[in-house]
């Protein structure tokens, strides 16, 4: 007993000698780098229209560039890409572009070491800028730098059931959703004539992203475009941020939305009327019959004024890329004038480019429904470049869940205790 | 050998050896205490030694290590300072209602499923050992959930538990409202129960084991002396399959403390409102999700060292006479 408690001991003190002894030395970028060609490779989302695209762009690039070979694969499965990335950079083996960075994952990735400032290629910010116009400030980190490229977007607005909303007694093709006031008649409507269980069913459950789909893009369109964090400081513990909570648990409290975890789509199998969601969900939707609108406020805005969440999904160059000459064609090539348009016909989402109904008329006469997605595309609110963003998300969304879905205790002091957490975490280094 | 040194050294070779030291038994004292009586085998166990070591040993070290340090996940070759930070990180640990909140939860989860784990695995255990008919089609019944992925029997419950589900149909006014796995109350009393009943059949194979080594001779000599079936399976079963016993309460202790799949996947993502957060979960959520390891390496040493304390606590409690 006594030998092997001597021998645990021993172990575990070399066991933590030798963990202490872990971690390796520093190393700069080098130009040397940035101007180094050779094969690279990238991940994009396993969204099946994202693939064609990718093959596409893949197929062509290489075509042209046989001794810079471009190898493409569908992102390695997990629980989300942030996490997929997260350990990927730690293990030093990530693709050299990642075409599916999420915002809220880069100031983290930022931290790791694992991100290349792209504004330190010779024409970087210049590019990005120049592309995506004014919208691009959002996504600079706090040093000003672009540690992403602002790709494609996804706004989000409120998906409609016609058939549902036909069989509720309710006009399919202009149903009364700008204001709270009309949303909420609307909704008691599907639910009291059964035309489906619920009027609307965001996900409730607790993960820390779940807020983008129901608080955060009605925050940015009741606030006019504020963003959760501005200027080191919370913003939605105002009369904004309250009134649209306020919405969501009269909504919660008299059953128009479900509370419980929901297997499968509810809006796609009839369960829910509405839905909150990007044109990236139009694919999924197959022959259903539906309409869009932009999201509703208080007291009802056109919808040339009507922000939204962008729910943008951005590229990424990994500091573990050794030919990042390479990767900086290949990421200007495939975020290209014509490469976008390829990306808008076969996928539908935005990209984050300029004038873009003026950029791809022809598709947009040719498809009018994504018009309004394209409209919207410009108003958009993106997340906040914090620290802690992840951590930020799920105090903001702990509060929701218990003030809001569950209905218990005062909205107002959940908003502002969760405004004073999130204010700790977005000072911290 | 001579007669003399094997009559000395029969009853207990090291006590003799200490008493009457041959030249070089000191030497050869330290080594034995070091190599053991056979170093033979320390080469036959060192291939698996070095797996643990790589796989446990070493992890264990580096969890201790960064919950001393201000530790961070970076990429290779990135340098970041990673300072000494002392009890840092376990006062921020203690000081955090919500993991606070976990470990409580945790032990909810514990007091109504090891008991129902231990007393269910037991009956059925003894009635699959009594019945003739049928036995391998039982046994293969209980089994089937526990091998069935976690995920597949997790929509099912759902399904089941959900308000409009079949529990909720067959209660009609007394159903809880709201549902069961987004009711505060119920939400953790669902889960274990859904983990007892998934995790069962393992535990009933290791009563049925013990069970069936349980002398029949035993029983007999019960029998005659007088002793009712009840009174028989509590002098001599009950007894005979305490070391199993001792295993069971063990091994759910263990895997209970480490509950994170039904919480995340049940009760989505911990809830309602946090009611049924367990320390792995916020451990996954700290470390992986929002890039706090050495947080999360602080929540799984204190884990580490309830598990041990009860599962210590509890060997004492089922091996007392």
């Amino acid at each position: 007993m006594k030998r092997s408690l001597i021998i645990l001991i021993a172990t575990l003190a070399t066991a933590s000698l030798l963990a202490a002894c872990g971690g390796g030395s520093s190393s700069s970028q080098t130009s040397d780098k940035q101007t180094a060609k050779g094969p690279i490779t990238i991940w994009y989302s396993n969204n099946p229209n994202e693939v064609k695209w990718g093959k596409q762009v893949v197929a062509t690039w290489n075509a042209a560039h046989p001794n810079e070979k471009v190898t493409a694969q569908e992102i390695p499965a997990g629980s989300s890409s942030e996490e997929v990335i997260g350990a990927a950079i730690t293990a030093g083996n990530t693709a050299d572009l990642i075409y599916n960075t999420s915002p809220v994952g880069v100031p983290q990735f930022q931290k790791q070491g694992g991100l290349v400032d792209l504004s330190t290629f010779p024409d970087g910010t210049k590019y990005i800028e120049s592309r995506t116009g004014p919208a691009a400030a959002q996504y600079a980190s706090a040093d000003g730098d672009y540690y992403q490229l602002p790709w494609k977007s996804n706004p989000v607005m409120v998906f409609y059931n016609k058939a549902i909303m036909r069989k509720a007694g309710i006009d399919p093709n202009n149903p009364p959703l700008a204001t709270y006031d009309e949303f909420l008649a609307t909704a008691r409507t599907i639910v009291k004539s059964k035309a489906a269980k619920y009027a609307i069913y965001p996900s409730p459950s607790s993960e820390f992203y779940q807020s983008w789909f129901d608080f955060y893009p009605l925050y940015a369109a009741e606030s006019g475009g504020k963003q959760l964090v501005e200027n080191g400081a919370s913003t939605f513990a105002d009369k904004d941020g309250t009134t649209v909570a306020e919405l969501w648990r009269t909504i919660y409290a008299e059953k128009l939305a479900g509370n419980e975890p929901y297997t499968g789509d509810a809006f796609l199998d009839g369960t829910a009327g509405m839905a909150l969601a990007g044109p990236w969900a139009i694919a999924s939707y197959g022959k259903m019959d539906w309409g869009v609108a932009p999201v509703p406020t208080s007291a009802g805005m056109t919808p040339k004024e009507t922000y939204t969440f962008a729910d943008s999904k951005n590229i990424g160059m990994y500091s573990s890329c050794k030919n990042q000459g390479t990767a900086w064609a290949f990421l200007k090539f495939s975020t290209s004038p014509k490469e976008d348009g390829a990306l808008l016909q076969t996928t539908g989402q935005m990209p984050l480019r300029v004038d873009l109904t003026k950029a791809y008329p022809a598709y947009f006469a040719k498809n009018p429904a994504y018009s309004m997605f394209a409209e919207q595309a410009s108003r958009t609110v993106e997340v906040p470049n914090v620290s802690n963003p992840v951590e930020v998300w799920q105090t903001f969304r702990d509060a929701w869940t218990g003030a809001v879905i569950f209905g218990k205790g005062d909205i107002t002091s959940a908003l502002k205790d969760a405004a004073a957490a999130i204010d700790k975490l977005v000072s911290q280094k | 050998m001579p007669a003399e040194t094997a009559h000395r050294r029969a009853p207990g070779s090291r006590r003799t050896v200490a008493a009457t030291p041959a030249p070089g038994g000191q030497r050869r004292s330290r080594l034995e205490f070091a190599l053991g009586r056979h170093p033979a085998g320390l080469l036959l166990a060192a291939p698996y030694a070095l797996f643990v070591a790589a796989v446990f040993v070493y992890p264990i070290g580096l969890g201790v290590w960064m919950s001393f340090h201000d530790s961070f996940f970076t990429a290779p070759g990135v340098s970041v300072p990673q300072p000494f930070v002392g009890l840092d990180n376990y006062k921020a640990v203690l000081a955090n209602p919500a993991i606070r909140a976990s470990f409580v939860h945790v032990a909810e989860f514990l007091v109504i499923n090891v008991p129902l784990t231990l007393v269910f695995s037991l009956l059925l255990a003894t009635a699959l050992n009594s019945v003739v008919h049928w036995r391998g089609f039982m046994r293969v019944s209980y089994y089937v959930p526990y091998v069935t992925a976690s995920v597949a029997t997790i929509t099912v419950w759902m399904f089941m538990f959900n308000s409009s589900g079949i529990v909720n149909q067959i209660l009609g006014p007394l159903a809880p409202d709201p549902a069961w796995l987004v009711n505060r109350f119920w939400a953790m009393p669902s889960i274990a129960l859904y983990v007892t009943w998934k995790q069962l059949g393992f535990f009933i194979l290791l009563f049925l084991a013990a069970l069936q080594n349980v002398p029949k001779e035993l029983h007999e000599a019960a029998a005659m002396d007088g002793a009712s079936r009840w009174q028989g399976y509590r002098a001599v079963t009950l007894p005979a399959v305490r070391p199993a016993t001792t295993l069971v309460v063990l091994l759910a202790i263990i895997t209970g403390a480490n509950l994170f799949t039904e919480p995340y996947l049940l009760t989505g993502g911990g809830g309602p409102n946090g009611a049924s957060t367990t320390p792995v979960f916020l451990l996954y959520q700290q470390g992986i999700q929002q890039g706090k390891p050495a947080i999360a390496s602080a929540i799984g040493v204190l884990l580490v060292i309830g598990v041990l304390i009860i599962t210590y606590a509890s060997r004492k409690l089922t091996e007392r006479e």
